[in-house]
């Protein structure tokens, strides 16, 4: 079954054509990183899909829903959710308030102002079961702009998959990281999207490569190769767009 | 799960916000007790009415990062529609008791803020700044049009001892009127504090904080604004009709921009960070328009310095200040700095003597010249137009002015060891 879907996506910025014509189709459950060097408009393909911007021509499905030009909380509530490059959280609510906020839409209880939080029970589990699995539970209620950068990434995180979206797009999740920090969020990243459909922008080729079932390479607006890791590591246009360069190979093995 | 629940129950804050509310409930009590002359207990109704016009405010400003300049619009217009209410009850055409008149204000406040909210609340930031501005001032131009609705520059009056009296209850003295307001004001505060605590005012401050973070958690920011709006626009109208129940009489002024700035202006002193703020910035706001304008005909200029001062040094108002020096004194480190404080006061105050009898001598050569150049101030005979006087007042004010800056830099080096202790001291009870 195929969960997200591009056919042919084109965006302009003015003249200047930014994405051109894209297509892809992810599987459901399948993880795919994307790749591309600076500019090539990875960033700008996941601001289409989540509809922070709308695309000059194409469609856009998620599952059996056409999402192009609908708002983002309404692609949000469609089950596809999205994190930022750069951190974008809740500066002065503490961190378990973050995360109950992010799972209150999902549970049903919109804009009511007739209840009171302490007493919904079910998003109170859900964001400290949350706050348990991006390790932040002894961080609790502490605010979100006090927070390390680490954490504040995870914060991001749990953020982004609170409301059980089935599409997770991460945007460049481990950057500004050091390895360390890397290699263990990754991990975290991993278990926390178990089963679900994942889409990762990153800079890192060794990041990708362990993270992906699949890798869609993006050069000058357009996807030039979509397969799994080894076929695209041998794919010649890749190779000469990409990953010829020797920074790139050594990331990939690092 | 049972566990979480006894969590939240057993949290220590509980007994204190008992506290807080018994304390709060028997000053509205017990306060026309003691303060019983009829200029105390109309400013202590007028108080009420500022709380809860203050509060409604800040559920804009505090907790939504609205920042309105047309907010007596809907104080304004509910004390409007609450004020022909009560006229066509006293003059029998519908039957509503006095005691929900203000309820029919918030009625009619709700009502236009659904009605304006609709476009105000479809910007935030600079564009919903502006949009208020302009909302308040046609609202302000047509008080002047509509004189059918409005009554034009004399306003619309009434009477609110109408009916039979209800266990001796007219409304014809102030007290009565009094404890009208202060029911009203316990139960408004109450709500708006619970609306704090519910999922819609949460993600009003999720709004405030980040609103492009929301609309990617599945909410539309928009309708989170409108929705909250509407509710501050129900509490504004009840103030509104408070206010008209209060003076029986309702003029164009109160849609003023004069009176939407005073809103802002005082629940920025009280402080928007904390629900509490606004209730401190109410009773400010009544005691500078009610006293402050007695003492003096320069207060306007006076309120100004403070709250530049307040916007410069203490942007969290006097709600922080508060905050920052009870967390002070949970460290027991209160103590080390009440000299400071006292130094700070007391070089203050002989700076703002000097700069006040400076200020003083001003306003009466521009608007008492004709009693001739003495003043009094302060218990001070003063000459507006001898050297002395002015050469005085100006020792006086950078003497303190430089007594200040001794006293301000021995404050923040004893400031920031608290800090630095209080720090060391979380870090240290982590680690048990």
């Amino acid at each position: 079954m195929i969960a997200l879907e591009l056919k042919d996506v084109r965006k302009n910025f003015g003249k200047t054509e930014i994405i051109r014509g894209v297509n892809l189709a992810v599987q459901s459950g399948e993880r795919v990183g994307i790749i591309g060097p600076n500019g090539a408009g990875k960033s700008t393909l996941f601001n289409l899909i989540s509809g922070r911007l709308d695309p000059s021509s194409g469609e856009i499905w998620l599952g059996e829903h056409r999402i192009d030009g609908k708002k983002p909380f309404e692609i949000n509530r469609l089950g596809l959710s999205r994190s930022f490059q750069i951190t974008n959280i809740f500066p002065k609510l503490s961190v378990f308030e973050n995360l109950r906020c992010a799972v209150l839409w999902k549970l049903g209880y919109k804009y009511t102002f007739f209840k009171f939080l302490a007493d919904l029970e079910d998003a109170n589990d859900a964001a400290e079961k949350l706050m348990e699995e991006i390790r932040l539970d002894k961080k609790r209620d502490v605010l979100a702009m006090n927070l390390t950068y680490a954490e504040q990434r995870a914060l991001e995180i749990g953020i982004t998959i609170a409301g059980g979206a089935e599409v997770i797009l991460l945007d460049e999740p481990t950057a500004g990281m050091s390895k360390s920090e890397t290699k263990r969020f990754i991990q975290l990243i991993r278990e926390v999207t178990e089963g679900k459909t994942l889409l990762t922008v990153e800079h890192d080729m060794g990041v990708v490569f362990g993270l992906a079932d699949k890798i869609a390479v993006v050069v000058y607006g357009e996807v030039i190769a979509f397969d799994t890791p080894e076929a695209v590591r041998a794919n010649a246009k890749v190779q000469e767009a990409y990953l010829g360069s020797t920074v790139a190979e050594s990331q990939a093995h690092g | 799960m049972a566990l979480t629940k006894t969590h939240y129950e057993f949290k220590p804050y509980n007994v204190a916000r008992w506290l807080i509310w018994s304390l709060f409930t028997l000053l509205l009590v017990v306060l026309p007790l003691v303060f019983t002359s009829n200029l105390s207990v109309t400013m202590l109704t007028q108080m009420g009415v500022a709380m809860i016009a203050c509060l409604s405010y800040n559920m804009l400003l505090g907790q939504g990062g609205m920042l309105s300049f047309g907010h007596a619009v809907y104080t304004g217009l509910g004390s409007y529609i609450a004020m022909h209410a009560l006229n066509a009850a006293s003059n029998g055409s519908v039957n509503i008791p006095v005691t929900l008149i203000p309820l029919v204000g918030g009625v009619g406040g709700m009502f236009f803020a659904i009605l304006f909210g609709y476009v105000t609340t479809r910007k935030s930031g600079t564009t919903f700044a502006m949009i208020t501005m302009g909302m308040g001032e046609l609202v302000f131009a047509m008080s002047l049009m509509f004189s059918e609705f409005f009554g034009g520059e004399a306003g619309v009056s009434g009477n609110r001892v109408i009916g039979q009296a209800f266990w001796g209850i007219t409304y014809g003295p102030p007290v009565q009127v009094y404890y009208l307001t202060a029911a009203y004001t316990l139960v408004c505060v109450a709500l708006m504090y619970a609306f704090t605590r519910t999922p819609l005012g949460r993600i009003l401050n999720a709004v405030r904080d980040n609103p492009e973070r929301v609309e990617f958690i599945g909410y539309n920011t928009q309708h989170v604004r409108y929705l909250s709006f509407i509710i501050a626009g129900f509490f504004a109208g009840i103030a509104g009709g408070l206010a008209a129940v209060n003076f029986e009489i309702v003029t164009a002024e109160v849609v003023g921009a004069g009176r939407s700035g005073a809103y802002l202006l005082f629940t920025f002193l009280g402080g928007a960070t904390f629900f509490f703020g606004p209730l401190i910035g109410a009773v400010l706001m009544v005691l500078a328009f009610v006293l402050l304008s007695e003492f003096t005909k320069a207060w306007l200029l006076y309120l100004g310095l403070v709250f530049l001062f307040m916007v410069m040094f203490a942007p969290g108002g006097i709600a922080s200040l508060i905050m920052m020096n009870l967390r002070l004194a949970a460290f027991g480190r209160l103590r080390q700095m009440w000299v400071a404080y006292v130094g700070l006061a007391v070089t203050a105050l002989m700076a703002l003597a000097g700069a006040a009898a400076m200020i003083e001598m001003v306003y009466h050569l521009q608007l008492n010249a004709a009693l001739g150049p003495e003043l009094k101030f302060a218990g001070v005979g003063l000459n507006a137009e001898s050297l002395n006087s002015w050469f005085g007042s100006a020792f006086v004010m950078l003497t303190g002015l430089g007594l200040f800056e001794l006293a301000r830099r021995q404050y923040v080096h004893d400031w920031d060891e608290t800090q630095v202790f209080i720090e060391k001291e979380i870090k240290r009870r982590e680690a048990l």
